[in-house]
């Protein structure tokens, strides 16, 4: 027996890093809050940015996880350490003992109605970026009376680099989603006119420059630098956006069908509750700090409590998969050196 | 003489080394928040002076950071301090008070009275 790890979250860092524990002979329990693994991937229709279905990655984590012990439906209530061993109390009233144990309590989508002024729960057709992808995988990307919307926004930042939202720091994966859907929408609805409003376009991922030019020159969706200020109806009930359009100098006012909130990420509320009752420290941002930036992203200030994936920055697929085997790597070097 | 409609014309480029950066200092030392403007524009896509004159709060605070102090101290007269930029800003500039520090500080050095 070499040693058991428990990790708290089946998302996509969570199944990947249980995969690779198992497989290196470690007995590991998944511990999953929803009835199915899989996580935030569960709602991309495709992934950025080479758009291949977010099916195709979550059949090669199903794989990853034979060995496991997956138990799903089930919340992580507390945890605390006894000795070198860990104590988790699930909601349903069990206890599971672990040698160490691997936090992918991963993100929560930022509420967009907290952002009053783009009209999300107000007014119908102002939607999210969640909301889009599920269309785009029931294949009918329509307006709420069932017409085809003619002409879209996209508004980037939505609760990312937003004091007024508390959250200081850029999400990252947002504007690359948004090219993504944008060029999805022009291949979806055919002759439709696409609009992404941006503060700054950051495409630094492996090809993420390469889509936006696509974007641009296949696709001829259209870039404006300017942050939307508010959202209202005119008499015909299309929506109304208001921005400056910065590179022009001068205010521009559009008329919409639809407009798509790129809404950004935030710590999880699960990964708060567990910071707070174990004592484990938080950055500015909410998320997880890591015990060293470079060389220690996936350790912790408690010995033996590591973590993975977007519970301590937001990250993409790749860099989540990555950020997975380096944890299940560290947890391996850990439970070695303390036997 | 014969003219033949030849004039000389000023250099539109911003000069960032004779320019006079001494509103600016005044305004950032007073307001510090005015330093975290990432030009997004919200402050004048909100703006009601904006919709109808030629005033872009935006514009003012790039050109008052380069010594542009001539334009701006035409154009800030515009503004009609409502606020309504300050609830707009992702970064938590306060805007009316860069509006009113910088009219305070054309006031104060008097080569640039408003």
């Amino acid at each position: 027996m070499k040693g058991s790890v428990i990790v708290v979250g089946g998302g996509t860092a969570g199944m990947e890093a249980a995969g690779r524990l198992a497989e290196e002979g470690f007995s590991v329990t998944l511990i999953e809050k929803e009835k199915e693994l899989g996580g935030h991937l569960r709602e991309w229709h495709h992934l950025f940015p080479d758009r291949r279905p977010g099916s195709e990655v979550m059949s090669y984590l199903k794989k990853r996880i034979e060995k496991v012990n997956v138990i799903t439906g089930t919340t992580v209530e507390s945890f605390h350490k006894k000795g070198r061993e860990f104590i988790v109390s699930t909601g349903n009233g069990n206890s599971i003992h672990g040698d160490a144990m691997l936090l992918t309590t991963g993100f929560d989508l930022f509420r967009s109605e907290r952002k009053e002024e783009y009209g999300y729960g107000i007014y119908e057709n102002v939607i999210t970026s969640a909301d889009l992808e599920m269309m785009f995988t029931k294949k009918s990307v329509r307006l709420k009376n069932g017409e085809k919307p003619e002409r879209i926004g996209l508004l980037h930042c939505v609760g990312s680099r937003d004091e007024k939202a508390g959250n200081l720091y850029c999400s990252k994966l947002c504007c690359v989603t948004a090219v993504k859907q944008a060029i999805e929408l022009r291949e979806t609805l055919g002759d439709s006119k696409v609009f992404c409003f941006y503060m700054d376009m950051r495409m630094g991922g492996a090809l993420y420059e390469e889509l936006y030019r696509e974007a641009q020159e296949k696709y001829g969706i259209g870039f404006i630098r300017g942050k939307i200020s508010e959202v209202s109806t005119n008499i015909n009930n299309r929506l109304v956006v208001k921005a400056e359009d910065t590179l022009a100098g001068r205010p521009l006012r559009m008329e919409l069908d639809m407009l798509v909130l790129m809404a950004g990420m935030e710590m999880s509320q699960t990964g708060t509750r567990l910071a707070e009752s174990g004592n484990l420290k938080t950055g500015e941002n909410r998320f997880f700090a890591p015990a060293d930036h470079h060389f220690g992203s996936n350790k912790s200030n408690v010995k033996g409590i590591f973590y993975a994936g977007t519970c301590t920055a937001p990250m993409n697929i790749t860099e989540t998969i990555s950020h997975a085997r380096s944890a299940a790597a560290d947890i391996a070097g850990y439970l070695k050196n303390s036997k | 003489m014969e003219k033949f409609g030849f004039s000389l014309q000023k250099a539109r480029v911003i000069n960032y080394d004779s320019n006079d950066r001494s509103i600016v200092d005044y305004v950032i030392g007073r307001e510090p928040s005015l330093k975290l403007c990432i030009e997004c524009g919200g402050c004048s896509a909100t703006c009601t002076t904006g919709m109808f004159t030629h005033f872009s709060l935006r514009e003012m605070n790039i050109l008052l950071k380069r010594g542009e102090n001539k334009e701006v101290r035409n154009k800030i007269k515009q503004c009609m301090l409502c606020g309504k930029c300050i609830l707009v800003c992702p970064r938590g500039v306060n805007t009316r008070n860069v509006v009113f520090l910088a009219k305070q500080a054309f006031q104060k050095y008097s080569t640039h009275a408003v």
